[in-house]
């Protein structure tokens, strides 16, 4: 599960604004399989964790009911250019993964 | 070029398929949850479950400095983008909440002191109806709603 996410972040002023997408199925556990009829199975992002400097920025909690692929923006205050960011999510099977990105 | 037309197919096909489910079920399938995961919030069948669940209380008071960015017709409800900023000081959580979804709590965003008071992604909404963004300040619910008409349903569950 290398490589599922994309990230952008970008200090103006103050305040760091951050752009991510994940590649993911975001299965909710409803749909069926139209051929074989059987369910396929929920598979979802549980949570997605933004830091700066060991400092949880953002923790988004996640349900089933946020779209395939997912976007994810935010911003926030009190970094600098060039200053590492990390996302990392983990999804109800437990697979994860993480990136670090420099703000620009 | 037969690749290709297969890709397409089964593309249709899972759409249609997920439309009926999302009509025709109230099931929620089981799911292995991390320890922090609001996992009862998560499955709650109603919005004042589900924010009793994630915060203890549901009592809502309606704010005009929360702003809700959302289509009015939303052509797919399984990608529904939406926004919200909020102009509130302090502010500890955003959660958004599709009040029609078999589980209406989509997400929750846990703010640090430094996050400021904006938040977008892309929700699955099951059905035409209100999006409700909820913002939790000095201890409050505040909130503000927006209807979004949904012409083809997501999956929302």
């Amino acid at each position: 599960m290398a490589n599922t996410i994309k990230i952008r972040a970008r200090v103006s002023g103050d305040t760091t604004t951050v752009k991510a997408l994940i590649s993911h199925p975001m299965e909710t556990g409803l749909r069926k399989n139209s051929k074989t009829g059987e369910k396929i199975p929920a598979h979802f992002i549980q949570e997605v964790v933004c830091e700066h400097k060991g400092d949880a920025v953002l923790t988004a909690q996640w349900g089933p009911a946020i779209s395939k692929n997912p976007y994810l923006s935010f911003r926030f205050k009190g970094a600098a250019k060039g200053d590492t960011l990390t996302l990392r999510w983990v999804d109800n099977k437990g697979e994860s993964d993480s990136i670090e990105t420099q703000i620009a | 070029m037969t690749n290709m037309k297969r890709r397409t197919l089964l593309k249709g096909s899972l759409a249609a398929g997920a439309v009926g489910v999302a009509v025709g079920s109230g099931l929620l399938a089981p799911r292995t949850v991390l320890a922090a995961w609001p996992k009862e919030a998560f499955e709650a069948n109603s919005v004042d479950s589900a924010l009793n669940s994630l915060m203890g209380q549901s009592q809502l008071e309606g704010s005009d400095k929360i702003e809700i960015k959302a289509p009015d017709i939303a052509e797919n409800g399984a990608v529904v983008p939406v926004s919200v900023e909020t102009s509130i000081d302090d502010v500890e959580s955003i959660s958004i909440v599709a009040e029609k979804n078999n589980t209406p709590l989509t997400s929750a965003y846990v703010m640090s002191p430094r996050a400021e008071g904006f938040v977008a992604t892309r929700i699955k909404m099951s059905e035409t109806s209100s999006v409700i963004a909820v913002v939790k300040a000095g201890g409050s619910l505040y909130s503000t709603g927006k209807e979004v008409k949904v012409t083809i349903g997501g999956c929302g569950g």
